[in-house]
């Protein structure tokens, strides 16, 4: 015959809080353990900011030279140099320039860009974003992605959006 | 022949075509309903596959992405499957008019069988089938091997699985957070509430049209054309910038396509009133809000309620109140989300031929708060 072991209320319920605070923690700490394995250690990703050469090196009008590796277009026209996101503002995919029709042309829902990233056609709601860009001390342009620059909001005009050449 | 489908197979035309074609589906549906159509129908798709598949403009441009293939099963298994159930409902349909029991409730029907094996067999032959078929699937249409993945470039055209195709081509019309959210949830949701807001108990345990005209008339109305045609026009009729190219069209990516769209707010201030946009956005897109609030909320009364008192075949249609005697049977909080579901689904239509004919890009436009319709 085992003895009948007793457990008053206040026993019950210190053994419920240990009870409940450690499954909380290993279900967190099991959580955190998850989370952490969604970010992996090494990102093979371009550079958020690169050199992209001296102003003089393009042309005016779309330049493509840096979308295959930043995702950027640099623009020059009427004595401004912009560098553009190569993301559609539909849905994120990726433009295609045409350069016969002088436009950007989205292959997923048929949005349409001005050379200059002003949305003209299709579904996008907002032109294409721009990058700040500025010149470092021997006179290359600097594109940094970590900083854009939104037509809508009207911050195409802040300084950081372009340079005057 | 081949230029003649290229240029109707628009979907301005062939969507109109489609819903007139709906419309008659149901208007003749006893004729539709009858086996020598049933036949007909599927030598006809049999045949119409055959003379697409001849061309071989439209062979390429349908194998450049190897998922297109069970498009071809899904065009035979809706027109099947929608026909067998018409067929079997107006069979009913027929014999309650002589006030016989429908073919399902007769006596020798109604005797049961036990699951097991009667049913677990049937199923394990349909495995095994659906096994076969799809090994001799993999081994004769291979998955296409193609280069890394680069986040700075995108096939043109883009092509979602041909399942999405036609969320794809919703997205044409749409901000994506309601072509891509709201209205895809809108349809998990509206499907799920579906056995809760019918509360017709006719239809149980057996066939018929007849009896559940209005519910079949739905869904399939945005089954059959809301969502099966525009995977099709995703599919066949969409090439490079996703602009529009007919099934036996070349692919040219530098085809001039016009398609400047314009809000409602440059229509209204530039275009009728020729002034410049407010710079308060609520009075500039006041027009757009309007008809939002009028779609949303006046229509719904309308749609309850008598409202005008004209004659005749006008008055059928503008005296308003058609869905009113559901309001009785249903209840009122039903009877909304009915309404409320039926307006969702009918904007897709209406922002399409907004977009075809008047290139209207957005209703509501405001950007500054991602806030788009």
């Amino acid at each position: 015959m085992s003895k009948r072991t007793t457990i008053n209320r206040r026993e019950f319920f210190s053994f419920l809080s240990v009870g409940w605070i450690t499954f909380a923690a290993a279900a967190g700490g099991m959580a955190s353990l998850i989370f952490r394995y969604l970010y992996p250690n090494v990102v093979f990703e371009p550079a958020m900011d690169f050199v992209a050469g001296r102003p003089d090196d393009f042309d005016d009008g779309v330049d493509e030279r840096w979308k295959n590796v930043f995702g950027v277009w640099i623009y020059k026209n009427e004595g401004k140099l912009v560098a553009l996101s190569n993301i559609c503002t539909h849905l994120g995919c990726v433009p295609t320039w045409l350069p016969a029709e002088r436009k950007f042309k989205c292959p997923c829902h048929g949005s349409g860009y001005y050379a200059n990233g002003i949305n003209f056609e299709g579904p996008a709601p907002r032109p294409l974003e721009r990058y700040k860009v500025n010149l470092d001390a021997s006179g290359q342009v600097i594109v940094d992605k970590t900083k854009i620059f939104r037509y809508e909001k009207g911050e195409w005009t802040h300084p950081d959006s372009f340079i005057v050449v | 022949m081949k230029d003649f489908l290229n240029i109707y197979t628009d979907p301005v035309y062939s969507f109109t075509f489609v819903c007139i074609a709906f419309f008659f589906m149901i208007k003749y549906v006893e004729v539709i309903a009858t086996l020598k159509f049933g036949i007909g129908l599927m030598i006809g798709t049999l045949v119409m596959f055959v003379l697409c598949f001849m061309d071989p403009v439209f062979t390429k441009n349908f194998y450049i992405t190897n998922d297109n293939v069970p498009i071809i099963y899904l065009v035979f298994l809706i027109a099947w499957t929608t026909w067998y159930a018409l067929y079997k409902g107006i069979r009913n349909d027929k014999r309650m008019e002589e006030g016989l029991p429908p073919l399902e409730a007769t006596p020798e029907n109604r005797e049961k069988v036990w699951a097991w094996p009667n049913l677990v067999y049937t199923e394990l032959f349909a495995i095994i089938l659906g096994t076969v078929f799809l090994i001799g699937w993999a081994v004769f249409f291979k998955a296409p091997l193609e280069e890394p993945a680069n986040p700075t470039w995108a096939p043109n055209p883009a092509k979602a699985p041909w399942y999405f195709l036609g969320l794809q081509e919703m997205l044409v019309y749409f901000d994506p957070w309601l072509a891509g959210v709201l209205l895809p949830g809108l349809i998990v949701v509206g499907l799920i509430a579906i056995p809760y807001i019918d509360m017709n108990p006719k239809g149980n345990g057996y066939y018929t049209f007849k009896q559940r005209k209005f519910a079949i008339v739905t869904y399939l109305f945005c089954w059959l054309v809301l969502w099966n045609f525009l995977i099709i026009i995703g599919t066949v009729f969409r090439g490079p910038n996703w602009s529009f190219y007919g099934p036996f069209e070349v692919w040219d990516a530098h085809k001039v396509v016009a398609a400047n769209n314009v809000n409602i707010s440059e229509m209204l201030w530039i275009n009728t009133l020729g002034v410049k946009l407010p710079s308060n956005i609520f009075i500039r897109e006041i027009a757009g809000i309007l008809l939002t609030l009028g779609y949303m909320v006046l229509l719904p009364v309308f749609l309850t309620k008598k409202i005008f008192n004209f004659k005749g075949a006008v008055g059928k249609v503008f005296n308003g109140g058609f869905l009113g005697k559901y309001l009785k049977s249903l209840g009122w909080a039903r009877y909304s989300i009915l309404i409320f579901l039926v307006l969702m689904s009918l904007t897709l239509p209406i922002k399409m031929y907004l977009r075809w004919l008047i290139n209207l890009k957005y209703i509501v436009f405001m950007p500054e708060f991602e806030f788009n319709i």
